[in-house]
């Protein structure tokens, strides 16, 4: 193993004409690891303000087919959850996360909503679970690992609920990655999800639900300063 | 998989006759360009996004072994293992191995174009591991023992009738008679019957899009979702890389990805970006146990600091396979072996030879179109006409042509004889096709006359009319 990794160094090196970088040449390269340097971050989300790019955020995630209900407070979820699931006609039965971030929401008001807190298995049909970033650009949710957050909760079920808040949507990726930075260690999975799964594998046209999840729900509080 | 990339004339006269896939490719001609350029039209940063993207990976190739050794550092560092491999047999081996240490029977996969360079299934299958495809177009054409034609979308070459067919033989255990018109049907049912499929697997395998060398990342677009089952749930996720994947930072890579699913299928961002970083923590109660990366060269080492460098830039777009005219006429088995298309014209003759893969630089109109739709720029008509020329050079192409080549070369050295030649040739041919105005055969160009007629030469030549524009 070692032999195939000295050979491919070499074979590198040489291609490129030179030996190994010397502290001189590494000093600016690790800099550059370091600094987190922006490259152009578009105009669309950017330039505008933060209720823009909620405003931003729902419209783009709509367009992938994914729902959005936006409710005034926490307060408001348990109502607007199970309201969904009967417009879908669906079980009010679901797994979710034991994310904190869930908390504070008094699923008690709603005691129809059968709720199971843990990791979701093959035949959990509804799973809930927080988001810990937006991205407004695209319409994008950002969801991270973590003891409280397992990562098959946002695949297995066939229905995928997200609750996220006004303050959580930013307007690019890299405002994701600063927040994280900020959060703490990288985690072992960090997911971007722009609408429900779907294929185009079968002659071009769009099928939704192959894999992941057939339905993609958000439901927005609007926590934020506007 | 065997290369049948020097039976490139036949495969392609075999693919024009053949109606499934004729009529398959006019969907594939349609969509995604127009996909492409309405998501283009849309983001006004578009071109500059390219110049920045071409930046990077430019930096990256400059300084290839830091960023591979600061990667290999950071997987380590969360508690990862990278496997450097020369050789496609290498790879193998390896992912063999990590399998056998888990006493592993079956593997899902995702799409990894990697592990088509390294036959990967067929040499899992021979050593009693069930490689599993999970992927929809992929899991299809692995039920018909086929490759995939295209780097993005495997299945393109196919009509739904041939996939239901398949299934029916497949999936034997349901009714026969079910309808599977219906794409969503046909989706359905991939999808209960990989189900358990996943949950039961010992093994995942994924490729990359993306490794981050400031975090020992590897990154994974799909949008089916299934490229995630395939990594969270089994003992062990295996990621297949070749070397020039990797970008230094977070926000080098999302500079990236904003060109790559806009440039692929004409969608704003591909539904589940996924980024994976060593396996699971302590606390968590799920993903994978061990995380490895198996790090590819299989040839890619030797395109440094030659003619072929930028080919390195490449991020597998597909781009320029879904805007080629040659590709859009002929698919990508044509081509005969993993890549193909203008990127793979380009890559093949590089990884298997020019011995092996010289038909597919000849494959192009030289249109252009490749290059111009290229997110990275890479000037394939350019790197093309290179391949020629290297053919030339080792005596290659047939004696036909090159007798022809040397004999034209030899005229059109000299001016005075060139003017009498092309005038005297001009004057024979415009004489003997006068009547219906172009020929339908020709003696020493049937290789022309076969699929076209060739117009006959009328009045003047462009050098004697200019001649005559200068006099007057």
């Amino acid at each position: 193993m070692s032999a195939s990794r000295d050979q491919i160094l070499s074979g590198i090196r040489t291609g490129l004409g030179r030996g190994k970088l010397g502290p001189a040449e590494t000093q600016p390269l690790d800099a550059r690891l370091a600094e987190h340097r922006r490259n152009l971050i578009p105009a669309r989300a950017a330039s505008l303000d933060h209720a823009g790019q909620v405003a931003l955020f729902i419209a783009m995630a709509e367009e992938v087919d994914a729902s959005v209900a936006r409710v005034s407070s926490a307060t408001e979820v348990p109502g607007a959850v199970a309201d969904y699931l009967s417009r879908q006609n669906l079980p009010a039965r679901l797994v979710m996360t034991p994310d904190p971030k869930l908390d504070e929401i008094p699923w008690d008001s709603r005691p129809l909503l059968e709720i199971r807190k843990g990791r979701a298995e093959g035949g959990d049909a509804v799973g809930i679970t927080a988001s810990f970033a937006a991205i407004a650009e695209t319409g994008t949710l950002m969801l991270v690992s973590g003891p409280e957050s397992p990562t098959r909760n946002n695949f297995l079920p066939d229905t995928h609920v997200v609750v996220l808040r006004a303050s959580q949507v930013v307007a690019a990726y890299e405002d994701g990655w600063d927040r994280l930075r900020a959060a703490g260690a990288m985690p072992r999975t960090v997911n971007f999800i722009t609408g429900p799964s779907r294929t185009g594998d079968i002659e071009q046209r769009l099928v939704l639900g192959a894999h992941g999840p057939r339905r993609l729900h958000i439901v927005l509080i609007d926590d934020a300063e506007t | 998989m065997q290369p049948t990339s020097q039976a490139f004339k036949a495969n392609a006269h075999q693919a024009l006759g053949d109606p499934n896939l004729q009529r398959a490719m006019g969907m594939m001609r349609t969509g995604f360009p127009k996909n492409r350029a309405a998501a283009i039209e849309r983001l006004p940063e578009f071109d500059a996004l390219r110049d920045e993207g071409i930046a990077i990976k430019n930096h990256v190739i400059a300084n290839l072994d830091f960023y591979l050794e600061t990667f290999e550092k950071n997987v380590i560092a969360q508690g990862g293992k990278v496997h450097w491999c020369r050789t496609a047999q290498e790879a193998c081996e390896t992912v063999l191995g990590i399998c056998r240490s888990l006493d592993a029977k079956t593997v899902t996969k995702g799409k990894s174009m990697v592990g088509e360079e390294m036959a990967l299934n067929d040499f899992l299958e021979a050593n009693g591991v069930t490689p599993i495809e999970t992927d929809l177009g992929e899991y299809i054409v692995q039920i018909r023992h086929e490759s995939p034609s295209h780097i993005i979308a495997p299945a393109v070459h196919l009509v739904k009738e041939q996939m239901a067919e398949s299934f029916r033989a497949t999936h034997t255990d349901l009714p026969h008679a079910r309808s599977l018109e219906e794409p969503r049907v046909l989706c359905d049912e991939a999808r209960a019957v990989l189900r358990p499929k996943f949950l039961a697997a010992d093994v995942g395998i994924t490729g990359a899009n993306f490794l981050i060398a400031e975090t020992g990342s590897s990154v994974i677009v799909t949008n089916e979702g299934n490229g995630d089952l395939t990594q969270i749930l089994p003992k062990a996720h295996i990621v297949l890389a070749s070397l020039e994947k990797v970008v230094p930072t977070l926000e080098d890579a999302s500079t990236l990805l904003r060109l790559l699913a806009r440039s692929a299928t004409g969608q704003e961002f591909s539904t589940y970006t996924t980024v994976s970083t060593g396996p699971r923590r302590a606390e968590d109660n799920d993903g994978p146990g061990e995380y490895h990366v198996v790090l590819l060269d299989n040839g890619r080492t030797a395109l440094l600091g030659g003619e072929f460098q930028d080919m390195l830039r490449c991020i597998r777009c597909a781009a320029c396979l879904n805007h080629c005219p040659v590709y859009g006429a002929v698919g990508g088995h044509a081509y005969g072996w993993v890549y193909s298309g203008p990127m793979g014209a380009v890559l093949t003759p590089s990884l298997i030879g020019i011995e092996q893969a010289g038909h597919l630089p000849n494959a192009s109109t030289f249109c252009g179109r490749c290059e111009s739709v290229c997110p990275m720029r890479i000037p394939l008509p350019k790197m093309m006409r290179q391949w020629r020329e290297r053919e030339f050079e080792k005596k290659l192409t047939p004696k036909t042509q090159r007798w022809g080549l040397g004999l034209w070369a030899y005229v059109a050295q000299r001016p005075a004889l060139y003017r009498l030649a092309s005038g005297v040739t001009g004057a024979i041919l415009g004489m003997l096709g006068g009547r219906h105005g172009h020929f339908r055969s020709l003696p020493f160009a049937s290789g022309w006359t076969d699929m076209r007629d060739l117009p006959a030469p009328e009045g003047k030549s462009f050098m004697s009319l200019w001649a005559e524009r200068r006099k007057a």
